[in-house]
């Protein structure tokens, strides 16, 4: 796919997309697929804005290939313990910052919603994702997804990605 | 001291410990460990030295409940201040961190030096007459409240008693060889992690003095078959038993010790493997084959060392109920970039999201849900004979209780 070849609004249409299939998927519980939305090689980090403004370089979760992604999945399916929680993720104003004719830059806003096994809901987290979008192996993937989150006071843990 | 303010009972079973849950739940306890031990005769962590490095730079940050400034003045020296303006009480820093050349409330616009000396009070003359302080108003006694302050390899703390003992008697040998082992050389700063948990402080103190949960609860690694509970360890206490040091050492367990200690452990299972193991990748930093410290030095730091991660935990006590605990993570300023790269890598195995931390949230969490209403109950805890001594081995909660007869001894519980 040229993406230089597709119209504005065409482009638009397939990031927003791409973004939607992404949030549902994790929001769906089927984490088992998510690893497939990054190409092999990637670069997926969860930092807080603090660090980023302060350009220190660590992260909550950091992830440079989609087998980092997969053993995620699976120490979160059969490892690791935490509470019962479900995330609705809205993403909105996105923005395409760079169109190159095999890559997008693209910047948007996501909240996650988070309810607990009491039936509890919240806020959980705010922030910003900067996605790095290639036509990779018949679809869209992520080769860079930095969600930089302004909520830097995590509330409990952080079992499920974002 | 005088007598605890109200009734605690402290139950004495016949053999090991027992913890009443009010401890956890009591917002009287609460406030009598704010006095007693927060501002009382201890030593609190406020933070790394290399996150102010320049005159003028700040971060706020708390002792116990209490909001501080930790800056650095002209002459590079380390100051703690109250953060509460000596007029009417307003925070006087209100960000996180930055640089300044004074402090300034906003609320009326008393200024003050790096030491927390009152400067100015605007309209003190009044204005054309009217208004204005009282003629025998002295700035001198409207300071900031200072802190008396040490710092030991680049780690900070800060007591609001400025009769407490020298930071080092405080913290004895052991503390201080631990602290010099990782802290010595300069330290570069990776970044910072903040948790919220809705729990009382004193269960992440328990938490840091039990080697007993860790093959059990974090499964990590026992379930990709990276773990081995039979690897030599060992847990350590100051005499006073404030502090506590868990150590392991690598690559002493056999496969088939690992079959006997975990058979019907539901923790043993290597049906998985990492499909990409360089998360695990690391150098061997230290020669003494340490691979694991976790160091919690009474009232409020943690200091580990998990493979090639190094942090600092503080625990900042919110209510009787939930705390902040602020990670701080570094290595060395002349780490080069492939150890830069190896500490970031790693640094998804701790922190909230690590995959060897994450559960520390949730244990904390149950545990405060279900001793909520607990009335006169209490916990037992005996594993590793019940008392509070040191061991050559995990298979103990002996830290857990030497941590209670330090936080009775602070507290002015009585034996009943
Ligand atoms: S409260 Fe700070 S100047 Fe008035
Ligand atoms: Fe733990």
């Amino acid at each position: 796919m040229d993406f230089l070849a597709l119209s504005p609004l065409e482009r638009q249409y397939e990031v927003e997309q791409l973004l939607a299939r992404y949030v549902h998927c994790i929001d769906d519980d089927r984490l088992e697929a998510w690893p497939e939305f990054f190409t092999r090689r990637c670069d997926y980090r969860i930092v807080a804005r603090e660090n980023a403004e302060r350009g220190l370089p660590l992260a909550t979760i950091a992830c440079d290939s989609r087998g980092m992604l997969e053993d995620r999945v699976v120490s979160l399916r059969n490892a690791n313990i935490y509470g019962w929680h479900r995330y609705r993720h809205l993403v909105g104003s996105v923005l395409l910052l760079e169109v190159h004719a095999e890559e997008i830059v693209a910047r948007s806003h996501y909240a996650v919603f988070r309810t607990r096994g009491e039936g509890v809901g919240e806020t959980y987290s705010v922030g910003t994702y900067d996605d790095h979008i290639v036509f990779d192996e018949g679809q869209l993937r992520f080769r860079a997804k930095l969600v930089t989150y302004d909520t830097h006071r995590i509330d409990s843990l952080l079992a499920t990605p974002l | 001291m005088t007598a605890f303010a109200f009734d605690l009972p402290w139950p004495r079973p016949a053999s090991g410990c027992a913890v009443p849950y009010a401890v956890f739940t009591a917002q009287e306890v609460f406030a009598v460990e704010q006095a007693r031990i927060f501002r009382g005769p201890h030593w609190s962590f406020v933070g790394l030295a290399v996150e102010v490095p320049a005159p003028g730079d700040f971060k706020t940050t708390y002792v116990g409940a209490v909001p501080v400034i930790l800056l650095r003045d002209r002459d590079g020296e380390l100051v703690v201040l109250e953060n509460r303006c000596a007029h009417r009480g307003a925070l006087v820093c209100r960000e996180l961190r930055g640089r300044q050349s004074r402090l300034a409330c906003v609320y009326h616009q008393w200024t003050y030096d790096l030491h927390g000396r009152l400067l100015g009070v605007p309209f003190r003359g009044g204005i054309e007459g009217r208004g204005g302080m009282p003629a025998d108003f002295d700035p001198a006694a409207h300071n900031l409240n200072r802190l008396r302050v040490a710092c030991l390899h680049g780690l900070v703390f800060a007591s609001f008693d400025h009769d407490v003992e020298p930071l080092e008697d405080y913290l004895g040998e052991m503390v201080v060889a631990s602290i010099a082992r990782l802290c010595a050389r300069p330290l570069k700063l990776l970044g910072d992690q903040r948790q919220f948990m809705r729990g009382n402080w004193k269960l992440y103190a328990e938490n840091t003095r039990d080697p007993y949960h860790a093959s059990l609860l974090h499964l990590f690694h026992t379930t990709f078959g990276l773990y081995r509970s039979s690897q030599q360890g060992a847990t350590l206490m100051d005499p006073r038993h404030r502090h506590t040091m868990l150590y392991t050492k690598a690559a002493t367990s056999s496969a088939t010790v690992d079959a006997e200690v975990y058979q019907d452990v539901r923790s043993y299972d290597t049906r998985f493997k990492l499909a990409d193991p360089s998360l695990l990748a690391g150098r061997k930093e230290f020669d003494d084959g340490i691979t694991l410290v976790i160091l919690s030095v009474f009232p409020n730091l943690v200091l580990q060392q998990i493979a090639n991660t190094l942090a600092v935990r503080q625990l900042c006590p919110r209510d009787a109920a939930s705390f902040e605990l602020v990670w701080t993570q570094f290595g060395y300023a002349d780490d080069d970039a492939e150890m830069d790269a190896i500490r970031l890598k790693q640094a998804n195995l701790i922190g909230p999201a690590g995959f060897v931390s994450m559960e520390d949230g949730e244990a904390v969490e149950i545990v405060q849900r279900a001793v909520a209403e607990a009335g006169d109950a209490h916990s037992y805890v005996a594993m590793g004979g019940g008392r509070a001594e040191d061991a050559a081995h995990l298979v103990t909660e002996s830290a857990i209780i030497g941590f209670w007869e330090a936080w009775r001894a602070a507290m002015g519980v009585p034996e009943s």
